[in-house]
């Protein structure tokens, strides 16, 4: 299930932000990169939820524990804390409800980690104020009638729903467009614009 | 013909022509139906070599009608094991590396204690005699089975099926036995619509006067019209109508007009009828019966107060669940029942659905994506095991 265009430059700071020997599940788990990763780096104990088939197909040839499913619908079987992490990368835009997708993150994990695109970014401020059009860039390269990004949201957008949910922000990340860290000490109004994706690191 | 034939199973079943092992009036095999058998007997094959450490077994489930000759030329058929495709020397499942194990199960007719076997109190096959078998009852003397090698955990159990609903049920009853699991195109219960076609196959079975309420060994005769008629019901159910239809079509079958008659105008006419007939060469009617009710009785959420995911609690078994597209005796809904409840129970599950217009029977086939997904899943679990490539 990624639905981004762009290079997963948001993986490497996910797995920075799990210790060794953790429960992981990755809702979304696509071709599993990011499992295989932390399986081969840090001896997790990883599982996947993937929606397509044949992404599901290939994570379990190459060894990978992940079945198919669907993040709006198939989170609710999981038991409470049953990971140490829950990762949502670059998937939470598609889903059909957000919100109860994060609640449900939050229940399932000790901790949640949620990467997305930022729809804050100047690139796409500037498509819609200057072209007037939906913003189609190198990062999200579906028109609006075929995308499977149904809910975009702004890097305060989620800061706000966090809040809703009663979830901690222990830790946030932005990335600019050439993958690099924000400096910490910028404010949020800065990531915001200048933030393309935005990784982070909830408990509740 | 029909008693040469008869003869020729009857054998099988007392003296099967594979490694048979015996357990005397000190081990009974305790059964659900609530009764112990004794003497009772397993008939098994075995491939490859037991490593050192005793943990290189994977353990093979055969389903409804199939036997202990998975990898090797079936005695009685003459045809290649039913899971060559998948299991020997180089494989997937490669024997020069695995330790395999395959038995056939209880109330089978290929050497394990059945109703075609001997009645020692009588002297004559069993019949209706022989207690209901559940599925629970042959995975209990499958595991004395492995007692007897010596095996305290299997690396791998698996099988299709029935063989799905034995893995099923060893994962469920002896979860510390068992390293991984691979249930492939099963449920966690049978339907009503699967218990209603095993209805009509056994119906068909007594309904022909050659099956002397059971007793046909008696009378030396056979229900073969019956019995092939069940036969030819369930194959239509093992296959799909897509695949029905791209093998036979509507064609006719040596002839180019219809005869306005009911000579077998149609080739799907023919096939069934031959795959009936062969079918009743190779399997005791008795047993029959007795295999599709251990399916029809199998339920193992019900088993666990009605919550399936108890039948999973604390599991570390890592399972990985298969099912095909085409497949409307087991769906993919059925697996994914399965899935949740593992889900549940925080297992390690992998789970597969392959895209396919072959139906139930796909497992038994060369199918790439199911080889491939075997394959990941077992070379990732002898990584945690420890296995040597």
């Amino acid at each position: 299930m990624s639905v981004n265009g762009s290079q997963r430059v948001d993986l490497e700071v996910v797995a920075n932000l799990i210790p060794p020997q953790s429960r992981v599940l990755d809702v979304g788990s696509g071709d599993g990169s990011l499992l295989e990763l932390l399986q081969d780096t840090k001896q997790v104990d990883g599982r996947g939820l993937e929606l397509s088939q044949r992404g599901v197909n290939e994570c379990v040839a190459r060894g990978l524990s992940v079945i198919q499913g669907d993040a709006d619908k198939d989170l609710e079987f999981y038991p409470d804390k049953g990971f140490d992490f829950v990762v949502l990368s670059q998937t939470l835009q598609a889903t059909r409800n957000p919100k109860l997708v994060l609640d449900e993150l939050l229940r399932i994990g000790n901790r949640a980690i949620v990467s997305f695109p930022n729809f804050g970014h100047w690139r796409v401020r500037l498509s819609l104020f200057v072209k007037g059009r939906m913003p189609v860039t190198q990062d999200l390269p579906y028109s609006w009638y075929d995308t499977p990004n149904i809910h975009f949201c702004t890097i305060r957008d989620f800061v706000n729903l966090c809040e809703e949910l009663g979830a901690t922000v222990e830790k946030a990340t932005a990335l600019d467009a050439a993958g690099q860290k924000i400096g910490l000490s910028m404010p949020w109004w800065f990531w915001n614009f200048f933030g393309q994706q935005a990784v982070f690191l909830l408990k509740r | 013909m029909a008693a040469l034939r008869a003869g020729k199973t009857n054998n099988e079943a007392d003296q099967p022509s594979s490694p048979v092992l015996r357990f005397g009036s000190d081990k009974p095999l305790k059964l659900d139906a609530g009764t112990l058998l004794s003497p009772f007997q397993i008939a098994y094959q075995t491939y490859g070599t037991l490593n050192d450490a005793r943990s290189n077994a994977i353990l093979v489930c055969h389903a409804l009608t199939g036997d202990q000759h998975v990898a090797n030329t079936n005695p009685v058929t003459g045809k290649p094991g039913w899971w060559e495709v998948l299991i020997g020397p180089g494989r997937i499942i490669d024997t020069n590396r695995f330790f395999v194990i395959c038995s056939n199960v209880i109330g089978g007719c290929l050497g394990s204690t059945g109703p075609a076997s001997t009645n020692p109190a009588t002297g004559k096959p069993y019949g209706l005699d022989l207690p209901v078998i559940t599925i629970r009852d042959m995975v209990r003397a499958q595991q004395m089975l492995i007692d007897h090698f010596g095996i305290e955990k299997l690396f791998c159990v698996l099988g299709g099926s029935m063989g799905g609903m034995q893995v099923l049920e060893w994962a469920s009853s002896y979860p510390e036995r068992v390293f991984s699991a691979l249930p492939i195109a099963t449920g966690a219960r049978h339907s009503s619509q699967n218990i209603a076609f095993h209805e009509v196959g056994r119906q068909a079975v007594m309904a022909d006067p050659d099956w002397h309420g059971g007793k046909y060994f008696e009378h030396g005769k056979r229900p073969e019209k019956g019995l092939a008629v069940a036969r030819m019901a369930a194959h239509i159910t093992y296959l799909s109508e897509a695949a029905l239809h791209r093998k036979f079509g509507r064609n006719l079958q040596d002839r180019d007009h219809l005869t306005f008659g009911f000579d077998a105008d149609f080739q799907i006419e023919s096939y069934l009828r031959h795959q009936g007939m062969t079918f009743v060469d190779r399997f005791d009617a008795n047993s029959y019966l007795y295999m599709t009710r251990s399916m029809d009785y199998f339920d193992l959420a019900a088993d666990h107060g009605g919550r399936l995911a108890d039948a999973f609690a604390g599991t570390k078994t890592r399972f990985c669940l298969v099912s095909f597209t085409s497949d409307w005796l087991f769906p993919t809904e059925e697996s994914r029942s399965i899935v949740h409840a593992l889900n549940a129970a925080g297992a390690s599950v992998s789970f597969v659905e392959i895209e396919t217009d072959r139906g139930h029977d796909a497992f038994l086939l060369d199918e790439p994506e199911l080889f491939a997904a075997i394959n990941g899943f077992i070379g990732s679990a002898a990584r945690a095991r420890g296995l040597s490539a």
